[in-house]
């Protein structure tokens, strides 16, 4: 028997000592459900997952794989976009799932103290007899945990206004990698030191286990109004979104979709969209009553003066609930049309965005795969959802490849090649395109500086100089093989 | 206004300082000198506010970049011709404040519980590390997660993880109306009062306590506030602004005062602390400042229980510790950070912490 099995049989051993027999699995078909995440392209099965129930648990398991010199991948809902999650065949996965109660709510400084397994929206439900909420709604907010939400800085519709996870969490309690539990940032505003707290966010699982989150709460707005406007040209409604920003109003929400998803979503929820507009905006308003319906009239102001040529405002909380539904359900509805779609998560600067979707739309013929645009408009973050099938022979890496041409475009525009899904190992190979090697050799360090063994999810979010230089040279081939000559299918 | 970009003159110094083995003072417009420990001697000062004017500025986009030497009260007059805003409401202490200092000691002003602190607005960087390379975090973008979220890192980190070169904040428009009402209370129902306000609807964006009255401003649309207005106790304040700008900038009478400051963080609820001194509550009752001249380990002692934290913020005792001290394995990741940044530890020395 080779050390490698030696070590690996007593690890397994030692979990199985710490932990009651349920939350050891080592069967491949109990596993099976952890071997992927949102992001069903890469599978992989773990060397065991484990369910612990308290953070001492926890601690142990830190300590065992630590000694073994074995890495840990964390996961929460498994909701994540970008492979975050994703298993390494000689690791242990640790679902936090079972730590998921809320330890306290304190209506009188607005926080509430959380373990890491609770959903995103079972906090706001929580809290809803103060008169309170958690403000980032990530659209996977049913299922989604607040430990995920962190380690991926998650936001949502309203994060223009609200901010992202960032801006709405006050402390964490860490497990490190040799078992050591610190504690992150104060119940106070501030706190001492360097900003930990903003390292730890969107971490991806690379810096330490996040066991308890504190977040900020927010009083619940007293009205929520949204206005729909359709444009016959999608540079207009980039136009429109502008303007309302500049007559000094924040939108709770300010989406924006092209014809392609408006149709999907029209079909599959029926929210009443306009099915021969190019683009549609919707403009959600929240705040006090008067706010409300003093914003909805200039906004809808704004909106005819930049030509939409339909402005609706919602009759009532079901109209209201059901244009969002239309947005919401986007994805979803992409799937219905298509058998397999893509999901980009590129972010811009606003004003590149009539650029940004015209080359989208020339990329997409080039291709021959159909892109839909749903858009965070407000903030800039845009989602092309790539329709493919993985049926047919290449497609997928077609589409992988189509993909990873438009967060190049993000890039040269002065934007992003992930707004809020992460880098995990989807988009490790762009992150040699958005860096230099000497501020990813500062990720690296600063991963040393949390973990110096380099256990926690090795091989996500920030990739190798080694691996960058091999992207490199086949993005040179990529180049060559995209001359305008050759036909593509 | 001129501007000028003396980044690779900047980055020279740096590499002299490498190779001489001399510490470096960065220095913007010096209103912030008094903030931490002094530079202990031979350090070189490093002069930023030469390196100064607004990069970009595009109001629809709500972003602002600028070079880290230019003049806070620029950007701000900047912004305000647009109908915008640093929504942190930065103090300045004194017409020389430049952006990067601002950043680099990351304070924010009353509106701060309720808008954001100053990390909340920083977008991204253009760094001088200690190595002398110039690296990029962070960009002009709101939503971002590539990478770790190092340009937040730089806020409050008081220069020693390296030089901010370039700063992209995000940028807020300002309040159509804003009214202040004050009333006269007792110190702990003007507590009560401030935190039961984080569960309401309302447009509020500043909250203190001073002098026996509990101020209240709200902001917002005009509708928003004049609803407000009948919803929340007590008289209006006239030249509220004169107000707030002197409790942001320590101009208030309370601040007349030759004792230790100390800047306390509490929750907000927290009842009155059983300390010697006089007391304002800014942020809703959220930072406490005291002058006080009960000894710093008793002030921390206290404030301890309550779960808080206090720094010295005028007139600490040489060998105090002016920053709450960090539990050892904290201070160790600080440490590790710090040396990946500044392996030669040029940068502010001992300026947070004596071994930092």
């Amino acid at each position: 028997m080779s050390h490698h099995d030696e070590n690996r049989i007593s690890l397994l051993r030692s979990l199985q000592n710490l932990l009651p027999p349920e939350s050891v699995l080592t069967d491949a078909e109990d596993m099976h459900p952890f071997e992927c995440d949102g992001l069903a392209v890469y599978r992989q099965l773990p060397l065991a997952v484990a369910l612990p129930e308290t953070v001492e648990q926890i601690r142990d398991i830190m300590r065992l794989c630590h000694e073994h010199k074995v890495p840990v991948v964390a996961r929460g809902a498994g909701t994540g976009l970008s492979g975050g999650a994703l298993p390494l065949a000689d690791g242990v996965l640790l679902s936090l799932a079972k730590l998921n109660r809320i330890l306290h709510i304190d209506p009188q400084n607005a926080i509430a103290t959380v373990q890491p397994g609770v959903r995103n929206q079972a906090i706001s439900q929580a809290a809803a007899i103060h008169g309170l909420y958690y403000a980032p709604d990530p659209s996977s907010q049913i299922a989604c945990t607040i430990g995920g939400n962190v380690a991926e800085n998650s936001g949502g519709v309203h994060c223009l206004k609200y901010g992202l996870t960032v801006h709405n969490i006050l402390m964490l309690k860490v497990v490190t990698m040799e078992g050591d539990l610190i504690s992150i940032g104060a119940e106070t505003l501030d706190s001492p030191g360097y900003d930990l707290l903003a390292l730890m966010s969107g971490s991806e699982g690379l810096l330490g286990i996040i066991v308890e989150i504190t977040v900020k709460l927010l009083a619940k707005p007293e009205r929520a109004q949204v206005v729909l406007a359709a444009f016959d040209d999608v540079t207009r409604a980039g136009e429109a979104v502008g303007a309302i920003i500049a007559a000094g109003i924040i939108p709770a929400g300010l989406e924006m979709m092209d014809k392609l998803a408006i149709q999907a979503a029209e079909d599959f929820v029926h929210a009443g969209y306009p099915r021969d507009a190019e683009a549609i905006l919707l403009c959600e308003l929240d705040g006090t009553d008067a706010e409300v319906s003093e914003y909805i009239m200039l906004v809808r102001k704004i909106l005819i003066g930049c030509g939409a040529t339909e402005v609706r405002t919602a009759a009532d909380e079901t109209e209201r609930q059901l244009f969002w539904k239309g947005r919401k359900s986007a994805f979803p509805a992409v799937g219905r049309i298509s058998p397999d779609y893509y999901c980009m998560d590129g972010t811009i600067p606003r004003r590149h965005l009539p650029r940004v979707l015209q080359r989208i739309g020339e990329l997409s013929g080039e291709y021959k795969l159909a892109v839909a645009n749903v858009f965070h408009a407000g903030d800039g973050n845009l989602h092309p959802l790539i329709l493919f099938d993985a049926n047919n022979t290449g497609e997928l890496e077609q589409a992988e490849e189509l993909g990873a041409r438009i967060l190049q475009l993000c890039v040269e525009v002065g934007g992003t090649i992930t707004g809020e899904h992460g880098v995990g190992i989807e988009k490790i190979d762009q992150m040699c395109v958005q860096f230099k090697s000497a501020e990813l050799t500062q990720f690296h360090e600063v991963k040393a500086a949390f973990d110096p063994s380099g256990l926690l999810n090795p091989g996500k979010a920030v990739p190798t100089l080694h691996r960058c230089a091999e992207f490199g040279a086949m993005h040179v081939h990529h180049g060559r093989l995209s001359h305008p000559e050759l036909e593509r299918f | 206004m001129s501007t000028a970009d003396i980044g690779e003159l900047l980055q020279q110094q740096v590499l002299d300082a490498l190779r001489n083995n001399t510490p470096l003072n960065i220095c913007g417009g010096g209103s912030k000198v008094f903030l931490g420990n002094p530079a202990p001697l031979p350090a070189l000062p490093v002069e930023t506010s030469a390196h100064h004017g607004i990069v970009e500025y595009d109001p629809r986009e709500l972003v602002l970049t600028a070079r880290g030497g230019t003049p806070l009260l620029h950007i701000e007059s900047v912004l305000a011709e647009a109908g915008q805003m640093l929504a942190f409401e930065p103090p300045h202490f004194g017409n020389s404040a430049t952006l990067g200092g601002t950043l680099a000691c990351g304070l924010s002003g009353p509106r701060r519980p309720y808008s954001g602190a100053a990390r909340d607005f920083m977008l991204g960087c253009r760094l001088l590390n200690g190595r002398g390379e110039i690296v990029r975090f962070g960009g002009q973008v709101m939503k971002n997660v590539a990478g770790y979220d190092i340009s937040r890192l730089m806020v409050g980190a008081y220069g020693t993880l390296g030089i901010l070169l370039d700063i992209s904040l995000k940028v807020l428009p300002r309040p159509a109306d804003s009214i202040t009402v004050a009333r006269k209370c007792g110190e702990a129902e003007a507590i009560a009062d401030m935190s039961a306000l984080l569960s309401k609807p309302y447009p509020v964006d500043a909250a203190c306590y001073s002098n026996e009255l509990c101020y209240v401003r709200l902001s917002g649309s005009i509708q928003a506030v004049k609803e407000a207005r009948t919803k929340i106790p007590g008289d209006i304040v006239p030249e509220a602004a004169a107000f707030w700008q002197a409790l942001r900038e320590h101009t208030l009478p309370f601040f007349h005062n030759n004792s230790p400051l100390y800047r306390i963080m509490v929750k907000p609820a927290t009842p009155p602390l059983p300390l010697n001194g006089s007391c304002l509550h800014d942020w809703g009752g959220a930072l406490r400042w005291l002058y006080s001249h009960e000894d710093v380990a008793t002030i921390r002692r206290q404030v301890a229980q309550a779960g808080g934290q206090v720094s010295v913020f005028r007139g600490g005792a040489a060998g105090t510790d002016l920053f709450q001290p960090l539990p050892a394995p904290l201070l160790a990741i600080h440490q590790r950070l710090k040396a990946s940044f500044d392996p030669a530890h040029i940068f502010n020395r001992g300026r947070i912490y004596s071994n930092l």
